[in-house]
């Protein structure tokens, strides 16, 4: 009885050895991984070369050959920009873009004071579109605002949406880490206060700035009313005839 | 002795779990993006706390129970036991009606909390096996 009992106790010493090698090495596993988490902090107000806008004219979608072209200034934390995005993006693309009046080219205005993830928000869009996915990423970024823009773990959830749109994380991250667009951005910026810009979203339509968001019908009228201005090839324009 | 170990990789898990959902880790490891999804929805807190952070006492008072156990016998251990499979059993419906939320209400899927309700299930297992090889023969 006596020989049972302490085999019991050097097997239940041997087990609490056992639950102590899982939780240390548990916990290792867990405190290394908070411990190696790299922070991504996209700076502002970097200087901007040459570099940073090479070959770069905003991002574009459309007709090259559209009669139209609208610039888009927005910010990926702005709620206005989200609705926007939401309610009539789908039509303009359908009705303006993918009709072939309209050539789209979306630029990034970070509001830095109340937007505080929004230039890694455009960033995260900027690597995606390194792998030729930022429009999926810019959908998903203002589908998903709501849960990025309060709280913490921003880097996690935008690599989360890199990775459901079917992005190359490891070159994602790596992009991220780099900061490399930080200039990009910048310039962006900088462009639209040169233009007037003071909030988002904005649109630069034939030379002249809208402010605010923009209906779809309000946007068809505006690109009919330029479209039909547009003179002729060939001949003086056509007078208007009732 | 497999109810203390499982109790002990769950806190580990629900740790894991709660850490990404604070934002102290970026991604977890294995991910298929669907943790990111499930813990930014509405079913990700219960009562006002984190769904994991519940996951976090309730595995370590899983953990408590079962070393309980293992130092008592007899009508002792048969109580610590009950409490056990009791606790687990409530963790069995609670992580069922996740992964329900998962499956249908949230249309996305997290490898972790699909692990952690295997390893609530395996847990619930043991604490009924070991309750009925004490309970007084009648």
């Amino acid at each position: 009885m006596h020989t049972i009992d302490g085999q019991r106790g050097l097997g239940m010493k041997k087990f609490y050895y056992l639950l102590v090698v899982v939780g240390v090495v548990g916990a290792g596993v867990i405190g290394w991984q908070v411990m190696s988490t790299k922070t991504v902090s996209i700076p502002a107000n970097v200087t901007v070369t040459a570099a940073d806008t090479a070959g770069f004219h905003g991002y574009m979608i459309g007709s090259d050959t559209a009669p139209v072209t609208i610039v888009e200034y927005a910010d990926f934390q702005c709620p206005a920009c989200q609705d926007f995005d939401a309610v009539q993006w789908p039509e303009v693309y359908e009705q303006l873009v993918a009709t072939g009046k309209v050539r789209w080219v979306y630029k990034d205005w970070p509001i830095d004071g109340a937007h505080r993830y929004a230039r890694l928000a455009m960033h995260a869009a900027a690597c995606a579109d390194d792998q030729g996915r930022f429009w999926p990423m810019k959908a998903r970024i203002y589908a998903y605002q709501t849960q990025w823009a309060f709280g913490g773990g921003q880097l996690g959830k935008f690599r989360d949406y890199a990775r459901e749109i079917g992005g190359d994380v490891g070159q994602w991250n790596s992009c991220m880490e780099s900061a490399k667009h930080a200039g990009r951005i910048q310039a962006s910026y900088e462009e639209g206060v040169r233009l007037g810009v003071q909030s988002t979203p904005s649109f630069l339509i034939g030379g002249r700035l809208y402010l605010g968001v923009q209906g779809s019908d309000q946007l068809r009228h505006t690109v009919d009313s330029l479209i039909a201005a547009r003179p002729r090839a060939g001949g003086p324009p056509r007078a208007e005839t009732r | 002795m497999g109810a203390a170990l499982l109790s002990l990789i769950g806190t580990l898990v629900a740790t894991y779990l709660y850490l990404f959902k604070l934002g102290l880790i970026p991604g977890l490891a294995c991910g298929t993006g669907g943790c990111g999804t499930v813990q930014a929805s509405p079913w990700a807190t219960f009562a006002g706390l984190p769904v994991a952070l519940i996951g976090v006492v309730g595995y370590l008072a899983c953990l408590g129970l079962a070393l309980i156990g293992l130092q008592q016998e007899g009508e002792r251990r048969h109580w610590s036991d009950a409490l056990l499979l009791g606790g687990s059993a409530v963790g069995v419906l609670f992580t069922g009606w996740l992964t329900y939320a998962e499956a249908v209400l949230i249309d996305a899927w997290c490898r972790w909390c699909i692990g952690s309700a295997v390893i609530i299930s395996l847990l619930c297992l043991c604490a009924l096996l070991g309750w009925r090889s004490l309970r007084p023969a009648p």
